[in-house]
């Protein structure tokens, strides 16, 4: 049975937080904490996120083997856990977007109706 | 992938909490950076993240399997239950593994004989054939060649039909002379049974064709071979001597085959050959089996033979002094064709299926009785149930809960039970009597462990399912239920009082069953057999190769001279041979249509056939038979060809009402050339088959005999020596033996050495195998029901410490209450003994031909069980009850 979803999950349309999470990690590995803050900052602070509810998704991405992880120090000596994209993350991270895009492009389609064209 | 998941979600929680931990302490980090104190810095780090339980909750859960996770909590209550009361678990897994082990070993005593099939190919198309001949007055009428050839050739039913027969073949030419033991065949046999050799050939029709070949073909088993052989593989063609013909090894049977039940088993199997321009209607000395074709059923074949009877009766020619065609017909033959398997397994079908039921029913008992504990103990745990229910868990939780503290504790008494089966097969194979049939296939195989399983599983669905159900319905919380003043209720008390109803019922049937096995064993041993079981009378069977020896006269004086040194050696008190000892089996039982002076017969009739053997002088001195009246045969006798006879007592009481009126008289044993022999004795009855076979009406014929059965002279040359010295069966006196048959003749063989003792032992080996079994199963079973009433009462007891109290103290006597609670347990006993009657009565009919000597509704053995249950029922009452009586009234009522 599906355990209770996270505030965020339920906040956001389904697989925006994972897709965010694999968008930050596109630029290298980074540990939980950095990620957090990636997502706040790059939405710029639209989505502001419990910061405990990354985990179980971390966790699940990398169960479903689009993430790994390997323990590391961070900047400033803390041993932290750090996650980095595989190539199927990857390739997953670009079906998402191009579908991703679609989905914006369709919803723009439907709140901004095309300009009708001048009578000849 | 979920289930690696599942089995690494231990590390990865130890994981998860680290990340979070590391988490916190970088938030941490930067909030001082920030200008935070360290403790609000972290304060807000915690907030910022959430509960980090909640977090790595989320994350465990993800990675678990809802049932095996409860299983598993499930698992360790009742693991953990198991070790906090070590009395209760060990009394529940003994119990357990005692009724599952015992169960499981005869399931594979019972599987091992009557269930798995013959080990041959399609073992189900082979069948037994033989007779029955109502006319003649005998039971069993074997095969003659001439009906084999009939079948063989006219038979539509059978792929393959042939004869057999056992006995010994002289060996020389390889060293010492040795009987071995022989199974003799028609060629078909082996090829009916579908074995294949492992070195060389099998018999072939070209073998059976008399007179084809100057050498005996002969087939060797493997054990033979190892032992005689050395294992080697050019025996094929190797020359050897048997019974004084040259004979040539031309095969090596593999080492698992074993020819039916042949006990013990086959040595050399040699082809059994016929002259077909010679053979007569007559010959009815051969076991039969063949190999119906595929499809043809078992009544199918039985018609065929029943078609065939007519055709073999006026095909063949009668045999010389035959009365007519007539005489056979008036027998009124008639086909029995049975599975083979039928054939091996013989009488103990019956014996071992009343164990089984027998075994299952201290099953039921133990089960019963586990219940009862597991009742008491979820009593006692109903406070604890009541409070877990109001703090929200499940009825079903619960129930759930209880049904698997039952199956851990039945998986664990599965478990020792397999252990106890395996133990107690080896016993039971180790102690079965060799008449049990099939031994070799008895083990605890994967369909024994299978059972194993299936029993401790049902055990689990009967002791557990009751237990469950009741605390899972009945432990509503309800104010002032608690367990220290609470009486049991009305319907608590009855489920426990029914169990030991129950319990006491099967207990009784068994120890009636068991009862009437001690009646029949007492009844053997007052059978009076006829000859000396002492253990003082020991036999040796000598063969004289009539190849050697061919006049009759000098087999016998040689016989005589064997007979003269064996008397002189030191300690021998009588000695004397016969043509077959008592009790040596069915081979050995001979017939002859006995005339009697002074009857009339119609023409084309025949009197009824009779027991006969052959006996030399002494032979019943020697052997511990009484002589009644008259006289014992002389070496004179023989010599001189003197016409006498001895009969048993049963006959001459049948024929001329006394032994004494016996004397004198006179009869033959056929109609034609045969002269009268004058009854010169008359000696008591001999249980010549079994002690639990009535004594035939016998005649004793000179081991020398004149104008016989169409012979002028007639001896045997295979006799049995009959020796009575305290040093029976001891080596010094056989080798004594051995050395007298050797001086006068050094291929003679000496085989078949047994003392009288063991073939008497052997005869009440089936009944005392039945007895102990039983006797064992019925001694649990009483022992089974004993602590349930114990039980029953002692719970009452504690459950109504108070309420006695309170008695005490307004004045009852102590012996009052003990009557009541002895009243108690005797009602129950009364109630179970009473239904335990009816199971009995039905039971004991079922085992009927396992009695002997004692009817199944012998009143000795009702009352005396009766009053064991009694005494044994007030017994276990009257302890707790003494005990309630002793109870303190100030003492008890204080403590409330």
């Amino acid at each position: 049975m599906p355990g209770r979803e996270s505030p965020l999950q339920s906040e956001t349309p389904q697989g925006t937080l994972d897709m965010l999470v694999l968008r930050v990690l596109v630029t290298g590995p980074a540990h939980g904490h950095t990620i957090a803050h990636a997502i706040e900052r790059g939405s710029d602070d639209v989505l502001q996120i419990e910061h405990g509810s990354l985990y179980p998704a971390l966790h699940r991405l990398e169960d479903r083997g689009w993430i790994a992880s390997f323990w590391g120090t961070s900047d400033n000596n803390r041993k932290a856990k750090y996650y980095r994209l595989t190539p199927t993350g990857r390739k997953q991270l670009a079906a998402h977007t191009t579908r991703w895009e679609q989905i914006v492009r369709a919803i723009n389609g439907i709140l901004k109706p095309p300009i009708e064209e001048p009578e000849p | 992938m979920s289930w690696s998941r599942f089995f690494r979600r231990a590390r990865t929680d130890r994981d998860s909490a680290e990340e979070l931990r590391s988490h916190i302490d970088i938030q941490t980090d930067e909030n001082i950076a920030r200008g935070m104190s360290p403790d609000e810095a972290r304060r807000a780090a915690h907030v910022k993240l959430g509960n980090t339980v909640r977090i790595r909750e989320e994350i465990y859960r993800f990675n678990t399997v809802r049932v095996l996770d409860s299983l598993e909590r499930d698992l360790r209550l009742a693991l953990r239950g198991m070790r906090r009361r070590p009395g209760f678990t060990l009394a529940v897994v003994l119990t357990l593994a005692l009724g599952i082990g015992a169960n499981t070993a005869i399931f594979g005593v019972v599987d091992g004989v009557l269930l798995k099939p013959l080990a041959y190919p399609n073992a189900d198309e082979l069948v037994s054939v033989q007779h029955v001949a109502p006319g003649l007055g005998i039971d069993e009428l074997r095969m003659s060649p001439s009906q084999y050839f009939t079948y063989r050739e006219e038979g539509r039913a059978f792929q393959y039909i042939g004869l057999y027969s056992n006995g010994g073949r002289t060996i020389t030419g390889l060293g010492d002379p040795e009987q071995a033991r022989a199974l003799f065949v028609t060629y078909d046999v082996l090829q009916a049974l579908g074995v294949r050799p492992q070195l060389g050939r099998l018999f072939t029709e070209a073998d059976a064709k008399a007179g084809a070949s100057d050498l005996t073909p002969v087939i060797v088993t493997h054990a033979y071979w190892q032992r005689r052989f050395g294992g080697d593989r050019s025996v094929l063609g190797r020359r050897l001597t048997v019974d004084s013909s040259p004979a040539e090894v031309i095969g090596v049977m593999p080492e698992g085959f074993r020819f039916l039940d042949m006990q013990p088993p086959a040595e050399v199997i040699t082809p059994i050959v016929f002259d077909r321009n010679r053979v007569v209607l007559e010959g009815f000395g051969f076991r039969s089996l063949a190999r119906l074709k595929s499809g043809v059923t078992v009544a199918a074949a039985s018609a065929d033979i029943a078609r065939m009877l007519p055709i073999w009766l006026n095909a063949w020619p009668l045999p010389p002094n035959s009365a007519g065609r007539q005489v056979f017909e008036r027998w009124q033959i008639a086909p029995v064709v049975h599975p083979l398997k039928d054939e091996v397994v013989g009488g103990v079908g019956r014996m071992l299926w009343v164990l089984m039921g027998t075994i299952g029913i201290v099953l039921l008992i133990a089960c019963a009785n586990v219940a009862n504990l597991m009742l008491a103990r979820s009593e006692s745990r109903r406070q604890e149930f009541a409070v877990r229910i109001s703090l929200g868990a499940g009825a079903g939780q619960i129930a759930r809960e209880v049904f698997v503290e039952s199956l851990v504790l039945s998986l664990t008494g599965g478990l020792l039970g397999v252990a106890v089966a395996y133990a107690s097969l080896r016993l039971v194979v180790a102690t079965a009597p060799t008449s049990l049939p099939r031994l070799d296939d008895i083990a605890l195989d994967p369909r024994a462990i299978a059972f194993a399983v299936a029993a401790t599983l049902l055990s689990t669905v009967l002791f557990g399912a009751v237990p469950a159900l009741k605390s899972a319905t009945r432990h509503a919380p309800s104010p002032g239920d608690n367990a220290r003043g609470a009486s049991p209720s009305r319907e608590r008390q009855r489920t426990r009082n029914s169990l030991v109803v129950v319990q006491v019922a099967l207990a009784l049937a068994l120890l009636v069953g068991s009862g009437l096995m001690i009646r029949t064993f007492q009844s053997l041993l007052d059978v009076h057999p006829g000859f000396s079981t002492g253990g003082d009378v020991q036999t040796a069977r000598v063969w004289v190769p009539p190849q050697e020896v061919r006049d009759p006269e000098r087999v016998t004086r040689l016989q005589h001279e064997i007979l003269d040194k064996i008397a002189a050696l030191p300690g021998v008190k009588a000695a004397a041979f016969t043509s077959a000892a008592p009790m040596e089996g069915p081979l050995r039982v001979a017939f002859n249509t006995i005339y009697i002076d002074g009857k009339s017969y119609a023409p084309g009739t025949t009197p009824p056939p009779r027991r006969i053997k052959f006996v030399s002088p002494g032979y019943f001195r020697a052997i511990g038979t009484t002589m009644i009246a008259g006289r014992d045969i002389t070496w004179a006798d023989i010599y001189t060809g003197a016409n006498v006879a001895i009969i048993s007592e049963n006959f001459a009481h049948e024929v001329w009402g006394s032994p004494a009126a016996a004397l004198g008289q006179h009869v033959k044993e056929s109609a034609g050339t045969s002269v009268w022999r004058e009854i010169i004795g008359v000696v008591e009855d001999v249980h010549e088959d079994a002690l639990f076979q009535a004594a035939p009406a016998m005649v004793y014929w000179p081991i020398l005999m004149q104008n016989f059965g169409g012979q002028s002279k007639l001896a045997s040359n295979a006799i049995n020596l009959v020796i009575r010295s305290e040093a029976a069966g001891r080596e010094s006196l056989l080798n004594g033996v051995r050395k007298a048959v050797w001086s006068i003749n050094p291929r003679m063989p000496v085989f078949l050495v047994l003392t009288m003792k063991a073939l008497y032992d052997q005869s009440m080996a089936r009944t005392s195998f039945a007895l102990v079994m039983l006797g064992i199963a019925a001694a649990m079973a009483l022992a089974l029901g004993v602590v349930g009433i114990y039980g029953v009462i002692a719970f009452i007891v504690a459950q109504r410490r108070r309420e006695i109290g309170i008695r005490l103290a307004l004045g009852a006597a102590p012996a009052e209450i003990v009557r009541m609670f002895l009243r108690h347990g005797m009602t129950l006993t009364g109630v179970g003994s009473a239904i335990g009657l009816l199971i009995a009565v039905a039971l004991t009919q079922w085992m009927s031909s396992l009695l002997f000597g004692v009817r199944p509704l012998d009143l000795t053995t009702y009352v005396a069980v009766l009053a064991v249950i009694g005494f044994a029922a007030a017994t276990a009452s009257y302890v707790p009850a003494r005990r309630a009586a002793a109870v303190d009234p100030v003492q008890t009522l204080a403590a409330e």
